[in-house]
């Protein structure tokens, strides 16, 4: 787990990720932030309960007569498997947390970027639906260039530090970002910053350059 | 239908789990298979999907019962999250990524104290939402069936979720104190 965390996920997005309604996206972020922070972890929880209660204050609706019959069925049906050990971290020092790993695999040196200019470099990860979730390595002092949101926008650091017009995020943070957030992002001296960010909409540059090559590199 | 004792279906679920025991399936299942359908069916599942749903969620609730920790959560909450993936996967074709899990209980043996503890917080919890003004409560509920997007869930601040939230934390505390010292 990653100590002192003091930017956290907003209680109304962990509430719909505990609900099972929030876009596959922003819900691997939210995921990987749960996995390093117990205040989150704690929220999630309580409001998996809430979950809980409105499920037993549900109306007892009609089944299938036979249902019970059918389910005991399933259960003589399906092959008794070796009961699962706990999910065992291979690395549990690495940069990904686990959520991340069935999108990126278990290392950042495993991946193919894409340059997107500034010595920034980018990997959009596959997942349903219209919200873009990549990761993002900027060099150690470099920044990304201004932008800002069409939507919501949230960026969990997993490697070293960045710094904006808002504050400083360190490993475990999530900087929220809205359309009203115009910033640029500088990675800390000293070690290379890698994000994992999911947006709502697409990214609005401020300067004219990089909005050229944003049908090309899908920013 | 006989109102059963509370603590019955943390019992229920540590049956099945140690003696894959037929009639504690059977009375849970009596109890949550309509619950869980109905709530499919606010999820937006025809009753044709919703039932096929909650065979498929209450197949897995027997697969699964050795996963349920009772000094972690009631046995409502655990199933409620089983109904929640079930549809996401069935009725969304959405993946769902789960936090890390943790070794919750790394003593191997159960915890009577947090069981009980757990229970109260739920039975809490349940009178808190019934006692709520009826458009907050619908408010709660619309989000738990995706009628709601995540800016316009409001936080239920109404709600005794404090005792829950420091319980969690304590027993992260100590689970984390526990890891680093192996």
């Amino acid at each position: 787990m990653t100590q002192n965390i003091t930017h956290h996920i907003p209680a109304s997005i962990l509430a719909a990720y505990a609900a099972g309604h929030l876009n596959e996206a922003f819900s691997l972020v939210v995921a990987c932030h749960v996995s390093l922070c117990d205040h989150c972890r704690a929220e999630m929880l309580a409001q998996e309960a809430i979950g809980g209660a409105v499920l037993e204050d549900q109306p007892e609706i009609k089944i299938a007569p036979d249902a019970l019959e059918a389910v005991l069925a399933r259960i003589d049906a399906a092959p008794v498997e070796p009961r699962a050990e706990q999910r065992r971290v291979a690395d549990p020092g690495g940069v990904f947390p686990e959520p991340l790993r069935p999108y990126a695999g278990v290392s950042p040196d495993d991946m193919s970027w894409k340059r997107i200019g500034a010595g920034v470099r980018q990997k959009i990860l596959p997942c349903k639906g219209p919200e873009t979730v990549r990761l993002l390595h900027i060099p150690a002092g470099a920044a990304v260039p201004h932008h800002s949101h069409h939507g919501i926008e949230l960026t969990l650091v997993l490697q070293g530090a960045f710094s904006d017009e808002v504050a400083r995020f360190g490993p475990g943070d999530v900087e929220v970002g809205d359309a009203d957030l115009l910033h640029q992002p500088v990675a800390e001296d000293g070690m290379d910053c890698i994000c994992l960010a999911a947006t709502e909409g697409s990214l609005k540059f401020k300067s004219m350059i990089p909005r050229l090559f944003q049908p090309f590199i899908r920013i | 239908m006989q109102a059963e004792p509370k603590h019955d279906w943390a019992e229920c679920l540590n049956a099945i789990s140690q003696n894959r025991d037929r009639a504690a399936f059977a009375r849970l299942f009596r109890h949550f298979a309509p619950r869980v359908k109905s709530y499919l069916m606010k999820n937006g599942g025809s009753a044709p999907m919703a039932e096929e749903a909650m065979q498929e969620a209450m197949t897995t609730v027997w697969q699964k019962a050795h996963m349920f920790d009772s000094a972690k959560a009631s046995a409502a909450t655990w199933i409620f999250t089983i109904a929640r993936n079930k549809q996401l996967d069935a009725f969304r074709k959405q993946n769902r990524p789960e936090p890390e899990d943790l070794p919750w209980n790394m003593s191997d043996s159960p915890d009577p104290a947090a069981e009980v503890a757990v229970q109260q917080e739920q039975d809490q919890l349940r009178r808190a939402i019934e006692t709520l003004p009826a458009a907050q409560r619908t408010m709660i509920e619309r989000a738990f069936y995706g009628e709601l997007s995540h800016s316009e869930i409001a936080t239920a601040d109404a709600l005794p979720l404090g005792t829950v939230k420091s319980r969690i934390r304590l027993a992260l505390d100590r689970l984390r104190h526990e890891m680093t010292a192996r």
